[in-house]
């Protein structure tokens, strides 16, 4: 398959403090391709290399085909990069900040269609700075793309965002998709990257912790599901059968609210169920889950040490 | 970051003459822009010759001028270095904080089109700037507009913008954030308008004063545009000495700003 970023071995140090410690990492075209880490863990400074804007300590990075740190003009043309942080041109109009973006590209896409991709036809003569906060960033995108990139960094693009802004940005991004542009997403929104993207990669602390697609990044389709119900009135752990006592999380066997741990979870539900309905009990609350990407994360980045966050 | 494999100088040429009508626009439509690049030198002509002109004379090579004549040099002096090098470090600065220049450098926009396309927007607004003050002294301060020195002026002002350009991308790249930007060009330039000619003559002030002023590039300017507008001056009116002096400043601030510039919020 096509290999649009492949870095091998990357070190960034500034100073003492080695931000990355020797990553490798492979984006394949037409993928979104999350990259999960929490502040301070090296993932706006592996980025930042991947756009061109640091040059790093060692290790190789190919990025559409040349090295970042040496591209020029004609690979820029070929990027499109979405900040983290960054405020629009002042005293422009949207249209105007796509126009003058557009000029800057060899061949950009027409100004009305991109900013109709990005929901923002309504506001073309409005001032930039005048835009609320979910419409800066969907000015951020339409200049992202102006220029058709091939391949699209989005740095925690939904950051500071309302539920409703977010689902919104998620529909204009799953939308890319459609468009053939590769996704690269920094994200520390789980809910985001399961949402959006086709493969996950955790880093923290420097390292790579986790490679997967959200299904299964971290073993998370092999981990035990956790099965919770409440006790029915007037029955006690004794009366349970043996499979269901047996599959009782440790330390959870208390209160009437219980928690059940299962590899198959089939051999504690069967019996369960057949217990309950043989005495008519109803189990409302029953609920079956694996645990989610948000658990994996946490789990995988629970070793953090408290990394200072680099600028 | 310059990266090495560069534009082909036609681009560069190109796109600094796109990025130009953008800045021109984005500055005509800033209201602090407008008030205190376009309209303060007006109105600090307006006042100092109001203040000293009527009969007092000032002395100056060839001769005598009135006071009020002799303002309009160098508050044009004033107007050059309140487009080019003020305004220009306020608003690079914001740009460069607000993560404008970051994100422009990500496209295929060479860095020279950026930076000459806010030059030239200067170098414009220093030119209409001059052009007012001239007519306001000729029609206010029956000071006559100097046809035969004004190739001499027009060298002086595009000379002086350029230079004050190349000084404020210098400064730029020493300023931490936008909110030090207004206080640090001020606290630069008012004490250098006071020694170099600008808001008091030259002949009234102390001489340790004035061989202070000396050494800067607005004293300098001030004495090249004086040259090029007194009517006592012989000849063309090209302050060469003085215009070398502003040109090796800007050379300096040119050096300094290749160095040191960034694209990448300071965030201090």
């Amino acid at each position: 398959m096509d290999t649009v970023i492949r870095v091998s071995a990357l070190r960034m140090r500034y100073g003492p403090f080695e931000a990355v410690r020797g990553i490798d990492l492979e984006v394949r075209r037409g993928e979104v391709f999350a990259f999960l880490g929490p502040n301070g863990a090296g993932k706006t400074t592996t980025v930042e290399i991947l756009e061109g804007y640091r040059r790093r300590t060692a290790g190789e990075v190919d990025v559409l085909g040349e090295d970042p740190a040496r591209a020029g003009p004609a690979w820029r043309a070929r990027i499109g990069v979405v900040l983290q942080e960054s405020q629009p041109e002042r005293d422009l109009t949207v249209a105007e900040c796509m126009r003058l973006y557009a000029g800057y590209y060899p061949a950009p896409r027409p100004v009305g269609e991109t900013l109709e991709l990005v929901g923002l036809a309504e506001q073309a003569d409005a001032a930039a700075t005048r835009l609320s906060g979910g419409q800066r960033r969907r000015l951020d995108v339409a200049l992202s793309l102006i220029g058709d990139p091939e391949l699209l960094f989005l740095d925690e693009p939904t950051t500071g965002f309302d539920p409703s802004a977010r689902r919104a940005a998620w529909d204009m991004i799953a939308g890319l998709r459609a468009l053939g542009v590769t996704v690269f997403l920094t994200t520390h929104f789980m809910d985001e990257a399961e949402h959006l993207a086709d493969r996950v990669t955790v880093i923290s602390d420097g390292l790579i912790v986790a490679e997967g697609t959200p299904g299964t990044i971290g073993g998370r389709e092999r981990a035990a599901a956790e099965i919770r119900f409440t006790l029915p009135p007037a029955t006690g752990l004794a009366d349970l059968p043996p499979a269901v006592r047996a599959a009782l999380a440790d330390g959870e066997g208390e209160g009437r609210r219980l928690l059940l741990r299962a590899d198959r979870p089939l051999t504690v539900l069967g019996p369960l169920i057949g217990w309950a309905e043989a005495r008519g009990h109803e189990l409302p609350d029953l609920e079956v889950r694996r645990p989610s990407l948000e658990d994996v994360y946490l789990a995988l980045t629970a070793n953090e040490t408290a990394a200072t966050e680099v600028p | 970051m310059a990266s090495p494999k560069s534009a082909p100088p036609g681009d560069v040429v190109r796109l600094a003459l796109h990025q130009f009508p953008y800045d021109l626009r984005a500055f005509l439509r800033n209201p602090q822009s407008r008030f205190f690049t376009l309209a303060l030198p007006v109105l600090f002509l307006v006042i100092f010759a109001s203040v000293f002109g009527g009969h007092n004379t000032v002395k100056v090579a060839g001769g005598t001028i009135d006071t009020s004549v002799y303002y309009v040099p160098g508050i044009i002096a004033l107007g050059i270095i309140g487009a080019s090098f003020v305004n220009l470090v306020i608003s690079v600065t914001a740009q460069r904080e607000a993560g404008v220049l970051k994100r422009r450098r990500a496209t295929p926009v060479p860095a020279a089109s950026v930076i000459a396309g806010r030059a030239l927007t200067a170098v414009v607004v220093a030119v209409v700037i001059t052009a007012v003050l001239l007519v306001i002294g000729w029609a206010a301060y029956h000071a006559h507009i100097p046809a035969r020195t004004a190739p001499a002026l027009a060298v002086t002002v595009i000379v002086g913008a350029l230079s004050f350009c190349c000084l404020g991308y210098a400064l730029t790249s020493v300023i931490r954030n936008e909110d030090a930007a207004q206080p640090v060009t001020q606290a630069v330039m008012l004490p250098l308008y006071f020694i170099s000619g600008v808001f008091i003559a030259s002949s009234v002030l102390p001489r340790w004063l004035v061989d202070v002023g000396n050494v800067f590039p607005v004293h300098h300017l001030v004495e090249a545009l004086l040259t090029a507008y007194n009517p006592h001056t012989t000849g063309a009116g090209f302050a060469w000495t003085d215009l070398l002096i502003i040109a090796a400043w800007g050379l300096g601030g040119l050096l300094i700003a290749l160095r040191r510039f960034s694209w990448l919020p300071r965030g201090g």
